[in-house]
């Protein structure tokens, strides 16, 4: 659509990166619209409501949860980030907005942050050496705000050695190094 | 002579030979050997001279708690000095040096010392190093420092990383000897989350030291096949190598891991050591006891050692510290280290036993009711003098000398939260007090249970009772264990000598200072521990300070639980610096933040400038250029001739939603927000409650129930923060929702008489004045792209900002300056960007320093009356509404090439420079290339009123004294005009 | 420290950012108190050596600001509440 501009990804080239350290395969992600949504004061029934008509799941607290196109993750009490491919929702404020008018504030969140998603067989020892979220103990669909070298991020598990960071867009490069230098401690 | 004093067993790997060097000699050792097991294994006893005295030393001990045996270790840039030899791991290669030594070890010029020592006793820097004031800083603490040191610093970058992490776990066992194995198994066993701990890097703590049996199994040979049950359990991790140095709120324990101190050179992307936070939900103290000497006379000689840790070197090591071994002891451990040498062939000459009566050891000359009252040797011991209880003295040859005077439980980590240690009569000990670190229990030696059985009988207990309050059950069986009381008769120091008798042989404490401390009244035991520095030294008087303190308390007259002790504080041990700093060092201190248009400006040669963590651009220099001030001038003079692009992504940007949005920014603005039409923007100020001006920015209203925020780059965080205070802490039912977006939009300046027909070009609609005029906001779209167009100006000329979501921001720099090359359009960095602001007396940085009011910046009208906001209240305080308050003013250079600071005091033309004649100050100051001489801002004492009167602008730390006029802080452009154009 | 965040459980003090004195919540009205009242509001403080209600914010959290009841000798946390719920259980509003 944007004839004149082209997109840079967070790290500051044409197409995501992906890095393999060992077992480790830290994938930076460029396909994922992301938007905050928060319930506007007494809309609980109208908020709930458009939520279901999009099949938006509304994951209770430290929780992700996904649906057929849309996704969501819990970020504070009635707010949720909003996750859906950006090829079909690149505006993404404005395909939500009309599902729910007056009842829900939404603001378009998807440049704000780079996403890395991390494989490996286990990442238990990389994180713990990053966070001070109880990884081990951590279920699928867990999804936490926490610290990683200063920065603040979202961690969300997706399965037994699968992970999403959403870390700070201006410090992608800085979080990068931060995954690589301990991934390579713990190789 | 190789590994002469190297005797059968022990714990050791003779497949493999070490070889090592410590001051240029080489040696042997082998796997499992520690420096100072290697060098006693070679014959190697002197391996220190001590912090005052320069005495000749060897090991006490060997273990964490060693005073005497600090060594280098390493060289050139991995040099690192005070490293106990007594738990360095040998490993191939190992280079170690003495310190605190010259010209040698063997000869060492400032042993003179030593004969001073009546100079040197406590508190002689008091005494000796007060007149003349001035003599302190050049002449003695110079010669001091040079003289009572211990290791040097490379003064070169460490090349090593540390990492940090954190680990959870239902029960932290601190300490791998019988109790915590023990411990360990019976939670682990259970199913709990656990993580053993031991400094050590073979697990099993005293076990591997003695030749008990536990069960069927020598002690070593089970602790090897527990610690390997507890490797093989998957909620069990094991941390050999790691020391818990500390205990802190609510279970949280810190932990030294030494990762790679055994290797040469860590192994690639490998840390040297790893802090960990580790999260416990229960702890268990096993950390053992450490044994304390008897002071008597020149009881420092190297070959005069702990009982157990001699013992230790036998029989872990298989190293005989010497061959004519002697054991001075007032209990029965002691007489386990004659029994255990006796049995490995070593020539044990006299056991001195201070105890009169009781059963004497077979086979073993055993002098009972003795004690030893000298020693001598120079550079190690070759006798020593036995007083018989007869009376008669007699000297003895040996070249060792085991001392036993109990054992102290190692109740350091239960005092970390300033709990008392308290007192234990049958084991003349302090053992854990009450009120230490919650859900911290100790077990075994700790606990003051000094046996086997004790150790691994508290070890199970306290396992099973931190699991039942996990809802846990840990049922447990115990192997059979030695279980003999510890039978001591305390006695602490020997009397009647004139001679110094060591109790804290790190810094050089002797029973004399004690005695001195004592007649100088101070006997307290807090005043006994500054005034000697007993205690003080890095191992905190592990061996010593009971001694210290058991002498104080027959001085006073006291029991010992009336003298009291001193407590402990972390670290356990000595940490570097490089573990606490983690990864945080040089360039990655911190995390860097860069703008959408850094890679295109780094392409173009720009530099940067750190604001917080962004990388900010600060100008960008054309070739030919040489000075930063011609870059800036042109790009100043640029922009208000045509037209500038100005990275501003920086400011904070707040989504600021809800059907309150308007009746919150009222709460949190001074001025008036409610009101402000769609589509339109208003510059705002933001109080504290105190009345100070806290922020500023300018904030949009998008919709009915929408505003844009920005605040200055630097309160970004703290402004959130503050409207989440405001929103639930005291308007909890306003519907407003709040999220950052500062990151989400690259945001580009576009100031200039010609910043119009350059947007034109790019935007899709019409931004006429008409269609777009001055303080207009609202969504346009770039070629299609959805975007924000603001018509702000901080610069003072017709100007914009536009916002695309960040990643086109690299994009638009490009096609903003393309689309700018008809107009000569330029790119300028914050110089320039300040240069503009004070030359239109637009506040920043330096006037929003936190004590200055809306009134002090001009722009008190701004502070409604009308509504309640934070800090209107407090603003109208009488003595922040002073006439002659401070008044935002401008400055300007009488004659021309005068130069101005920033910090510069006003003075009276005429008054003398004293704080009566102060005026006010120079908040900020910059070259204004149109008016072809420095400007600056600043705030004067009624300065309002002063407007075109001369005064002195003087700086003593730069040394500048420039008469200056008052002006108006609006120096260019009043009016406004160009802004509206 | 820990605090037992009421929606996130257990939380590393790490994360928070500490204000001071929980009776911040309180606040005069500004268009009925006077000077006076906003003196004894904002610097007027207790200095309990035991439990004392504070003001926590969970900034690399849930943003939530918490009322945190910790005794200042010991750190012992005894009670932790959302400050929203605190601040309408005092009668505040709009």
């Amino acid at each position: 659509m944007a004839d004149i501009l082209k997109p840079l990804t967070a790290l500051g080239h044409g197409a995501p990166e992906t890095v393999q350290i060992g077992p480790l395969r830290i994938a930076e992600r460029f396909d994922v619209a992301l938007a905050s949504l928060a319930q506007r004061r007494g809309q609980e029934a109208a908020f709930a409501k458009a939520a279901a008509g999009l099949g938006l799941p509304l994951p209770g607290a430290a929780r992700a949860e996904a649906g057929p196109v849309l996704a969501a993750f819990w970020v504070a009490p009635e707010m949720w980030f909003v996750e859906a491919p950006f090829a079909s929702h690149e505006d993404i404020v404005a395909a939500l907005k009309p599902a729910f008018g007056e009842a829900a504030s939404l603001t378009e969140q998807t440049d704000a942050w780079v996403r890395f998603d991390l494989s490996a067989p286990d990442l238990g020892p990389l994180l713990e050496r990053l966070t001070n979220i109880d990884w081990p103990q951590a279920p699928v669909g867990y999804a936490s705000r926490t610290v990683i070298e200063h920065l603040g991020v979202y961690l969300i598990r997706r399965g037994a050695g699968e992970a999403t960071l959403y870390g700070p867009r201006s410090s992608a490069a800085s979080l990068l190094h931060a995954l690589e230098v301990t991934a390579a401690s713990v190789v | 002579m190789s590994q002469s004093n190297r005797i059968q067993g022990g714990l050791i790997d003779r497949s493999q030979t070490f070889r090592f060097s410590f001051d240029g000699v080489a040696y042997q050792g082998h796997p499992g050997d520690t420096l100072a097991s290697a060098l006693l294994a070679n014959g190697v006893c002197l391996m220190g001279r001590s912090f005052k005295y320069h005495r000749p030393r060897g090991p006490l001990s060997a273990g964490s708690e060693e005073p005497n045996a600090l060594v280098q270790l390493r060289t050139g840039a991995r040099q690192e000095p005070n490293t106990r030899a007594t738990v360095a791991e040998l490993f191939d290669g190992l280079e170690a040096t003495s310190q605190n030594a010259w010209p040698s070890l063997r000869f060492d010029a400032l042993a003179i010392n030593d004969r001073l020592n009546t100079f040197f006793t406590a508190g002689f820097y008091y005494k000796t190093f007060m007149w003349p004031a001035a003599f302190w800083e050049k002449v003695y603490e110079p010669i001091i420092r040079r003289a009572a040191g211990l290791g040097s610093l490379t003064k070169q970058e460490d090349p090593d990383d540390y990492d940090k992490g954190f680990l959870h776990c239902d029960v932290l066992v601190i300490g791998g000897g019988p109790a915590g194995l023990m411990a360990a198994l019976t939670a682990g066993r259970a199913g709990a989350r656990v993580i053993l701990a031991d400094e050590d890097f073979r697990l099993g703590g005293r076990l591997n030291a003695e030749t008990f049996a536990v069960g069927e199994q020598a002690g070593a040979d089970w602790a090897a096949g527990v610690a390997a049950e507890l490797a093989s359990l998957p909620n069990v991790r094991l941390m050999p190598r790691t020391t818990i140095v500390g205990a802190f709120d609510h279970g949280i324990y810190a932990a030294v891991e030494r990762v790679s101190d055994h290797l040469a050179v860590p192994a690639a992307g490998k840390p040297r050591q790893t802090l960990w936070r580790i999260y416990s939900k229960r702890a268990i103290l096993a950390g053992g006891a450490t044994e304390r000497p008897i002071a008597f006379e020149n009881n420092d000689r190297p070959g005069i050692m702990l009982a157990g840790s001699l013992r230790a070197y036998a029989n872990r090591w298989g190293v005989a510290v010497g061959d004519r071994v002697a054991v001075f002891t007032n209990n029965d451990d002691g007489l386990r280290t004659a029994r255990d040498l006796k049995g490995r062939g070593v020539d044990v000459v006299a056991v001195i036993d201070s105890r009169p009566g009781g059963d004497l050891l077979p086979g073993i000359r055993h002098l009972q009711g003795a004690e030893v009252i000298d020693s001598a040797g120079r550079l190690g011991l070759t006798s020593i003098t036995v007083r018989q209880a007869n009376g008669k003295t007699e000297v003895i040859s040996a070249n060792a000398l085991a001392v036993s005077g109990g054992w102290n439980p190692n109740v350091n980590i239960t005092s970390h939260h300033r709990s008392r240690p308290e007192w234990r009569d049958d084991i003349a000990a302090f053992v854990p007090g009450a009120g230490g670190p919650a859900n911290l229990a100790a077990a075994g030696a700790a606990a003051g249970d000094l046996s086997t059985h004790g150790a691994l009988r508290g070890g199970a207990e306290a396992a099973r009772e931190a699991l039942e309050t996990l809802g846990l059950q840990a049922p447990y069986s115990l192997p059979q264990a030695e279980d003999a009381p510890i039978a001591i008769t305390p006695l602490w120091y020997v009397s009647g000598g004139k001679g110094r008798a060591w109790i804290d042989p790190q810094n050089d404490v002797t029973v004399k200072d004690v005695k001195l401390a004592h007649k100088e009244n101070f006997s307290s035991v807090e005043h006994l521990k500054r005034y000697t520095t007993l205690g003080m030294a890095t191992d905190q008087g592990k061996t010593g300070n009971v001694l210290g303190l058991a002498i104080m308390a027959e001085l006073t007259g006291q029991s010992i639980p009336a003298t009291g002790t001193t407590i402990y504080r972390p670290p356990y041990t000595p940490v570097a610096m490089g573990t606490l700093a983690g990864r945080s060092r040089g360039k990655e201190f911190k995390p860097f933040r860069l703008t959408p248009s850094h890679k295109w400006a780094e392409e173009q040669g720009g530099i940067f400038v750190e604001v917080g963590n962004w990388l900010r651009l600060q100008w960008l220099p054309k070739p030919g250029e040489t000075t930063w001030r011609e870059s800036v001038d042109r790009e100043v003079l640029a922009t208000r001739k045509s037209v500038g692009i100005c990275d501003v992504t920086t400011l904070g940007k707040i989504d600021i939603q809800g059907t309150d949005a308007g009746a919150f920014l009222d709460k949190v603005y001074a001025n008036t927000f409610s009101t402000l039409a769609v589509g339109k923007c208003r510059y705002g100020l933001m109080l504290r409650e105190d009345g100070m001006v806290f922020d500023d920015g300018t904030t949009a209203r998008m919709g009915p129930n929408e505003y844009v925020m920005t605040t200055t780059t630097a309160n970004a965080v703290t402004v959130f923060r503050h409207l989440e205070y405001v929103r639930q802490c005291l308007f909890p039912d306003m519907d407003v929702q709040l999220i950052s977006t500062t990151e989400a939009w690259a945001q580009y300046s576009v100031a200039g008489p010609n910043a119009r027909k350059l947007l034109q070009k790019l935007v899709d609609q019409d931004i006429s004045d008409a269609a777009f005029p001055y303080m207009g906001a609202g969504n346009i779209t770039i070629g299609g792209l959805r975007a924000r167009l603001f018509r702000i100006s901080f610069s003072g000329e017709l100007a914009y900002e536009v916002a695309v979501p960040t990643r086109y921001g690299d994009a638009l720099i490009r096609a903003l300056t393309e689309a700018g090359r008809e107009f000569d359009a330029v790119v300028y960095g914050t110089e320039a960007l300040g240069v503009m602001r004070i030359e239109k007396g637009h506040v920043a940085g330096g006037e929003l320093n936190g004590q200055s009011t809306a009134l002090n910046m001009g722009l008190g009208k701004m502070v409604s009356k009308k509504k309640d906001s934070i800090g209107m209240v407090l603003s109208q305080r009488e003595g922040m509404n002073r006439a002659e308050g401070y008044r935002l003013v401008g400055v300007k250079p009488v004659d021309p090439k005068g130069v101005l600071q920033a910090g510069s005091h006003f003075l009276k033309i005429g008054a003398p420079p004293v704080l009566e004649s102060d005026g006010g100050w120079l908040t900020s100051k910059v070259y204004s290339p149109h008016l072809g001489c420095d400007i600056a801002l600043g705030y004067l004492k009624a300065g309002d009123q002063k407007i075109g009167r001369r005064m002195r602008a003087v700086n003593f730390l730069t040394k500048t004294d420039t008469e200056v006029e008052i002006v108006s802080p609006h120096f260019f452009d009043p009016e406004g005009e160009r802004l509206r154009g | 420290m820990i605090i037992n965040h009421p929606i996130l459980g257990p939380r590393d003090a790490q994360e928070f950012v500490y204000l001071g004195d929980a009776s911040l919540i309180d606040r005069p009205d500004g268009m009925t108190a006077g000077i006076e009242s906003f003196h004894d509001y904002l610097y007027n403080r207790d200095n309990p050596a035991g439990l004392h209600r504070e003001l926590w914010y969970h900034e690399q959290g849930d943003r939530s600001w918490l009322v945190v009841t910790r005794n200042t000798v010991s750190h012992e946390i005894t009670s932790v509440e959302l400050a929203r719920d605190v601040a309408r259980a005092r009668g505040r509003s709009k």
